[in-house]
């Protein structure tokens, strides 16, 4: 008796196990990507309001650029995100292709007593001397010049920086590169860099929670992690000579400056651009994908995603303070997607060859 | 079953038991061993370009392709230094309170509680040490050290909340549980004969305490000591959330820092060049190496004490 009961358990299991296996073959298949942490609150807008559309699951996992180059690489995720773009020849040799999804900016954010948002107001010297360690105290003269309506406290200056390779690193060192002589010369540009001084957090969220911690701190985040944290960012001089707050137009008249059809490989940088209006610190964060891939489903069910937010997530990428990529510059990606993309050897762009 | 029939078959489990208790056991020798290859293969490429200066550069530079461990075991050793002096001192009080000194409902409560702090995850402390802790130590704990003791280097430079000392305290209570309970376990085995003979002859409860049960419990002590040493050195989670994650070595306990383990969860999923990884590699076989000394060291302590002991006897 009691063993007949255990078999009908028993067959039940394995029936609803079957089932499970089944349904999850009919079920729409299930993308990972992984990369950047600078677009990720876009990314999960999208890919959430797409589920609610469509059914179809996106996962994407911030672990900073340097993380999504290597696993994409290394084949353990359908798509890669980075916000340091990778030089032509490189893409060649992995065999990749890369576009952008959405231009952003990236604002230094500081925590210091009575000072709010917009308030501090820095030169981009002063700031590439900051985080070289050679302004040590707040009430520095350099910053005391640029400040004389703040009352700036006697204290520490606390730099936080990324601790692992990070394309928010990569924009925001490139600015500095390019604006401040010393910093070109002893730092450079990179996902890491050997900073002189500070505290090393991991991701956008991880600089943002320690800014918020340190009093005397000064970090740089993409904005939208500024905003959601309500860290006060810094009013920058750009390179018009104007003192200028992140918003989405300075974030627009800084991409407004990029001439993507001649950029090999969507290599593109918009740190330091010029523009009375322009946010100095900008950059595009990329897509990267295998040229050859292996399950057609997978990979058209990718770029309808892509289509998708260049489509319809404009409004929503507007909201969350990123710049939409322009519909010229689209059409010129999902040609090279159509020229460039096989899988299984078949072309998978435009979706219409699927049937 | 006539007798030799059994006889045989009890020889044959009694041999079957053996085999398997022995695969059991060498198999934790195998996967050891395995690691231990597995790391030196992975990080042959760090091993030949830096040499032995991998071990004494603090250089960490993944742009220009310069790695040194110093500033890593630096930190792992000071942070684990830090924790050990507060968690062993403590420790070994709470448990002399706990089993001499108590009333049994109190030790029970209060042995509970200090249990529960070893059931808390890392990420927890880390969460702790961050969000509240940290707090503390900026507002209050460093502004105090910098004032009275300011004029040690150890105790100079802003207080950021986070940092090595913060690291330190935070392990300490990490570790705590473990050298509590385990030492209070060594007390309990103490024959109270032992302990009734010291009180016949006069001793007080302090005297009794350090020269009966700490005496007789020294071997188990040293053993509970090492064992939250094990845990301290390769803690990786809650460090990371507070000691500052920066390859440095400053002679200050408040600034920022890295272990071993907080660089490998920092940097591991981004290295992204084989020589960066290899590092990191080597990194990990530094450390499964420290662990194995100090291991080795307490090992020969212990066998040390025990053979004064038979020795007197």
């Amino acid at each position: 008796m009691r063993q007949a009961k255990t078999a009908v358990v028993g067959l039940t299991l394995v029936a609803a196990m079957l089932t499970c296996i089944a349904g999850a073959a009919i079920a729409a298949p299930t993308i990972n990507g992984a990369g950047a942490t600078f677009p990720e609150p876009i990314y999960a807008l999208w890919m959430n309001k797409y589920y609610e559309l469509t059914g179809v699951k996106i996962n994407y996992q911030g672990i900073g650029s340097s993380g999504g180059i290597r696993q994409i690489e290394a084949g353990t995720v359908d798509f890669g995100g980075s916000d340091a773009p990778m030089r032509a020849a490189a893409l060649v040799e992995s065999g990749l292709i890369q576009f952008p999804m959405v231009v952003g900016g990236v604002v230094p954010i500081v925590n210091i007593e009575g000072i709010a948002p917009g308030e501090l107001r820095l030169s981009p010297q002063a700031l590439a001397d900051m985080f070289a360690g050679e302004i040590v105290y707040w009430d520095n003269d350099a910053i005391r010049e640029l400040n004389p309506e703040l009352e700036l406290p006697h204290q520490a200056v606390t730099v936080v920086h990324r601790a692992e390779g990070s394309g928010t690193t990569w924009i925001f060192t490139n600015y500095l590169d390019k604006v401040s002589p010393m910093w070109h010369e002893k730092f450079g540009t990179g996902k890491t860099v050997a900073w002189p001084v500070g505290v090393g957090a991991k991701g956008n969220p991880g600089v943002a929670a320690y800014v918020q911690r340190v009093a005397g701190s000064i970090g740089y985040v993409e904005y939208a992690y500024a905003v959601q944290n309500k860290l006060p960012h810094v009013s920058l001089r750009n390179a018009a000579g104007e003192f200028v707050q992140p918003t989405i137009e300075s974030f627009q008249a800084a991409a407004a400056n990029a001439d993507w059809a001649s950029a090999k490989g969507y290599y593109m940088v918009l740190t330091d651009q010029p523009g009375e209006e322009t946010w100095p610190i900008v950059g595009a964060t990329f897509i990267l994908l295998h040229k050859k891939m292996e399950n057609p489903r997978t990979a058209r069910a990718m770029l309808k995603f892509f289509d998708w937010c260049y489509d319809h997530g404009s409004e929503m990428a507007v909201e969350k303070d990123y710049v939409p990529i322009p519909g010229n510059v689209v059409e010129m990606i999902q040609e090279s997607w159509e020229k460039e993309l096989r899988a299984n050897g078949q072309q998978i762009w435009p979706l219409a060859a699927e049937k | 079953m006539r007798p030799a029939a059994q006889r045989a078959a009890g020889r044959r489990a009694d041999v079957s038991f053996r085999l398997l208790t022995a695969f059991c056991a060498v198999l934790v020798i195998v996967v050891m061993g395995a690691i231990f290859l597995e790391l030196v293969d992975n990080s042959l490429l760090s091993i030949r370009t830096f040499g032995f200066g991998f071990l004494t550069s603090d250089a960490w530079n993944p742009g220009a392709s310069e790695f040194g461990a110093l500033s890593s075991i630096y930190g792992t050793l000071v942070s684990t230094g830090i924790a050990m002096l507060i968690a062993v001192p403590l420790g070994l009080v709470i448990a002399i309170f706990l089993v001499e000194v108590a009333h049994p409902t109190v030790s029970r409560l209060v042995g509970g509680a200090v249990e529960l702090l070893a059931a808390i995850p890392s990420i927890i402390y880390g969460m702790w040490g961050l969000f509240v802790f940290a707090g503390v130590m900026q507002n209050h704990v460093q502004p105090a050290l910098g004032d009275t003791l300011g004029f040690l280097p150890l105790f100079q430079g802003p207080p950021m909340g986070i940092g090595m000392l913060t690291a330190g305290i935070v392990l300490a209570i990490m570790v705590l549980p473990f050298v509590t309970a385990v030492t209070r376990d060594v007390l309990l085995m103490v024959p109270p004969v032992l302990k009734e003979s010291a009180h016949g002859v006069g001793s007080t409860m302090w005297e009794s305490v350090r020269n009966v049960s700490l005496r007789y419990g020294r071997r188990g002590i040293i053993g509970a000591v090492f064992l939250g040493f094990g845990r301290a050195l390769g803690e990786t989670m809650a460090v990371t959330f507070v000691i500052g994650n920066s390859h440095r070595i400053s002679a200050s306990l408040f600034a920022a820092g890295n272990t071993i383990a907080s660089s490998l969860a920092n940097e591991f999923n981004e290295a992204s060049e084989p020589l960066y990884l290899s590092s990191l590699v080597q990194l990990a076989l530094v450390l499964f190496a420290i662990t194995l000394v100090f291991q080795s060291v307490a090992h020969v302590w212990v066998g040390r004490l025990q053979q004064m002991e038979t020795g007197q006897r």
